[in-house]
């Protein structure tokens, strides 16, 4: 899950982390309202969780009240990249001399947390790992010892920080990395971090983005997400437990396991179909989440066929077979489905979906090859239907 | 001969009062696995599944029985605490089934397992099977069969359909495991490969891995270098949208953002072949076999 720049921001200034002061707005007299009382400058930056927000023209410089209240009318309500500004948030703007990077990020390859510090701020850490890889400097962190003074110190050398920052680094350093542990982040970065005309260091923009596993011992984390983030139907097999990404293509799948629905979309492409999502149902899937999951995959109006690929080990076939009766039986749409249940009850679950007249398949290669001929014949029948 | 599990091992499985404890301890002993005790705080002295023994802790399941290998299906919250506590009780090789537990409880569990002497197979994994032996996991023990493949992969479900391809073609497994997809895990591919090849009644491996990471390339690196049996290999995820998945920032430190055609080729470079689709795999297999 995915957190505003105000509400990663505010964390870190609950943390102690500098930050320009600022307000969001969701209207131009509000956005209007703080610039008088922030006084002087103000940056007017869109909260749309994408990145590029700077280049699509959301983030802009006001020099007082009523430049802040025209921009930011300009700004609601744009589109940035398929997302639609709702919220400003309004920053005095600051003295940058310079802009450096900082940032902590789970690195599976080490099992650590580690902090990452960069010379060049204010552009996509990924453009500087892939052109000056050399100017990222990291530190991995023991887990039972913390981040540590030196290590936060060597950091601070490696970019070439002057002498008079390195201490409000140092401290920096250790509270980003304590907004990454007791938020449970998988991400944690303040870029650009900004060494200001009078020597201060301060935060201007900051990205958190949370491990979605841990939300249950984060509620008040839990409760900042933005449901504009996901697409409705990713949001409704959230909702369910269901690991869901809309595609375009037009065989819907309904698979258990990620590796394995991977493979499915993969041979679906093999055999000249498109897939028009991911869907894993998750281990052990009970009849009513595999109902909802075919719900959600109906929803989606230009699936022309249904890919059902069960291979039962803690997801027993008999619970799938139930889910999908329950499904066909109450959903009005009407596409072929092509179901394959292997494993765990696989007997119960083909018993169960026998009276309901569905195209079976053994192996995988057979039904992703069914599959794609019932989409294209559905397809052809909707054309000859159209013509006729 | 296979590797980590046969019938020598004496199996706990922690959780095993739960829904899918009781179901799948049930399946494993039907298999033929040796389940001796159950671990569930507060159930201890109770029996589970006719004639298991329940425990409230690992370390009496141990004293009492002489477990050796502990299987996991606790819920995501509890999960990290029963990891520790089955190596705190001088468990030699644990299999944690469970999905969803925070990164960051792994990060822990992992630096503090890695100082003593035990393996952790999982999380968000299927756990081990070598057929006609013993099933410490969820897989369905029927599609196995005995023989000398030895499989290892990241995702669970695609193991099955692997397994099943080969044991329709009559083609047999030394061990098969499934070492989960979390981003902190136990036992990565370069573990399991070794294994295999010092395995006397492992004659060629299957590896399985997806999008995401870099352990496949650690693999391939070993496979150029130390390898003597034939590796096919496969990843999955060929089509999948890329940066839907994980935070970006990780791949980069790591090096390379880990997708399938980068995975392949150097997979391929390596000396392994490389499946396209998955029901690729069990003719390569089977080529192999065949030679």
């Amino acid at each position: 899950m995915n957190l505003h720049e105000y509400q990663s921001k505010r964390i870190f200034a609950k943390y102690g982390i500098p930050i320009p002061q600022g307000e969001v707005a969701t209207t131009p007299t509000e956005a209007r309202d703080i610039a008088v009382r922030l006084g002087g400058k103000v940056v007017v930056k869109s909260q749309v969780l994408v990145g590029g927000r700077g280049k699509a023209g959301g983030i802009k410089v006001a020099n007082n009240g009523d430049e802040a209240e025209a921009l930011a009318d300009k700004i609601l309500g744009m589109n940035i990249k398929g997302l639609t500004v709702k919220k400003v948030l309004i920053d005095e703007a600051a003295d940058i001399r310079k802009e450096i990077y900082l940032g902590a990020v789970l690195d599976r390859a080490r099992r650590r947390v580690v902090l990452m510090a960069s010379s060049e701020g204010g552009v996509e850490i990924e453009q500087v790992a892939a052109e000056t890889p050399e100017k990222i400097i990291t530190m991995a962190v023991h887990p039972f010892l913390g981040l540590r003074d030196f290590q936060a110190r060597q950091l601070a050398d490696g970019i070439g920080l002057p002498k008079d920052q390195i201490n409000d680094f140092i401290k920096i350093a250790r509270n980003l990395y304590q907004v990454y542990m007791d938020s449970d982040a998988s991400l944690a970065e303040i870029n650009p971090l900004v060494i200001t005309g009078a020597n201060k260091l301060i935060a201007l923009d900051g990205k958190i983005v949370l491990d979605d596993s841990a939300l249950f011992r984060h509620p008040e984390l839990a409760e900042m997400r933005d449901p504009d983030e996901e697409d409705a139907s990713e949001h409704e097999a959230r909702r369910h437990g269901l690991s869901y990404i809309h595609l375009d293509g037009e065989i819907g799948c309904m698979v258990n396991g990620a590796g394995l629905a991977m493979a499915t979309m993969d041979i679906v492409k093999f055999y000249g179909g498109d897939p028009a999502n991911f869907l894993d149902v998750g281990g052990g899937a009970q009849a009513d989440k595999v109902a909802a999951a075919l719900r959600i995959i109906l929803s989606d109006s230009r699936v022309k066929a249904v890919l059902i690929n069960i291979f039962g080990g803690i997801t027993r076939c008999d619970q799938v077979a139930i889910g999908v009766l329950e499904a066909i039986n109450t959903l009005t749409v009407k596409v072929p489905f092509v179901v394959r249940l292997v494993g765990t009850n696989e007997e119960e679950g083909r018993r169960i979906l026998a009276e309901a007249n569905l195209i079976t398949a053994t192996s995988l290669a057979d039904a992703a090859q069914k599959a794609v001929a019932a989409a294209q014949g559905a397809s052809q029948s909707k054309n000859e239907g159209g013509a006729a | 001969m296979s590797i980590l599990v046969n019938k020598d091992t004496r199996l706990v499985v922690q959780g095993i009062t739960g829904r899918e404890g009781a179901f799948h301890t049930q399946q494993m002993i039907d298999y033929g696995t040796k389940v001796v005790a159950g671990v569930t705080p507060g159930k201890g002295g109770e029996w589970a599944i006719g004639n298991v023994p329940v425990f409230d802790t690992v370390q009496e399941a141990v004293t009492a029985t002489g477990a050796n290998t502990s299987i996991i299906y606790v819920p995501a919250r509890f999960a990290p605490e029963a990891i520790i506590e089955a190596a705190d009780a001088g468990i030699a090789l644990i299999v944690c089934i469970t999905e969803n537990i925070p990164a960051l409880d792994m990060v822990m569990v992992r630096a503090y397992i890695d100082t003593l002497n035990t393996r952790l197979i999982g999380p968000n994994c299927p756990g081990l099977i070598t057929p006609g032996e013993a099933k410490v996991g969820i897989m369905s023990g029927h599609i196995h069969t005995p023989g000398s493949v030895g499989l290892v992969s990241r995702s669970g479900t695609l193991t099955y359909e692997v397994v099943y391809a080969l044991t329709a073609r009559g083609i047999g497994q030394s061990t098969a495991i499934g070492i989960g997809g979390d981003p902190i895990i136990g036992t990565k591919f370069l573990d399991v490969l070794q294994m295999f090849e010092n395995d006397p009644a492992t004659e060629q491996v299957v590896m399985i891995g997806e999008i995401g990471g870099t352990d496949e390339q650690v693999a391939a690196e070993y496979i150029e270098k130390h390898m003597t049996k034939p590796v096919t290999a496969f990843i999955a995820g060929q089509t999948a949208p890329p940066g839907r998945r994980m935070g970006h920032a990780g791949a980069i430190i790591s090096g390379g953002e880990g997708t399938a055609a980068e995975k392949m080729a150097v997979l391929t470079k390596a000396g392994a072949r490389v499946a396209r689709h998955h029901d690729e795999i069990a003719e390569m297999v089977a080529e192999n076999v065949s030679k």
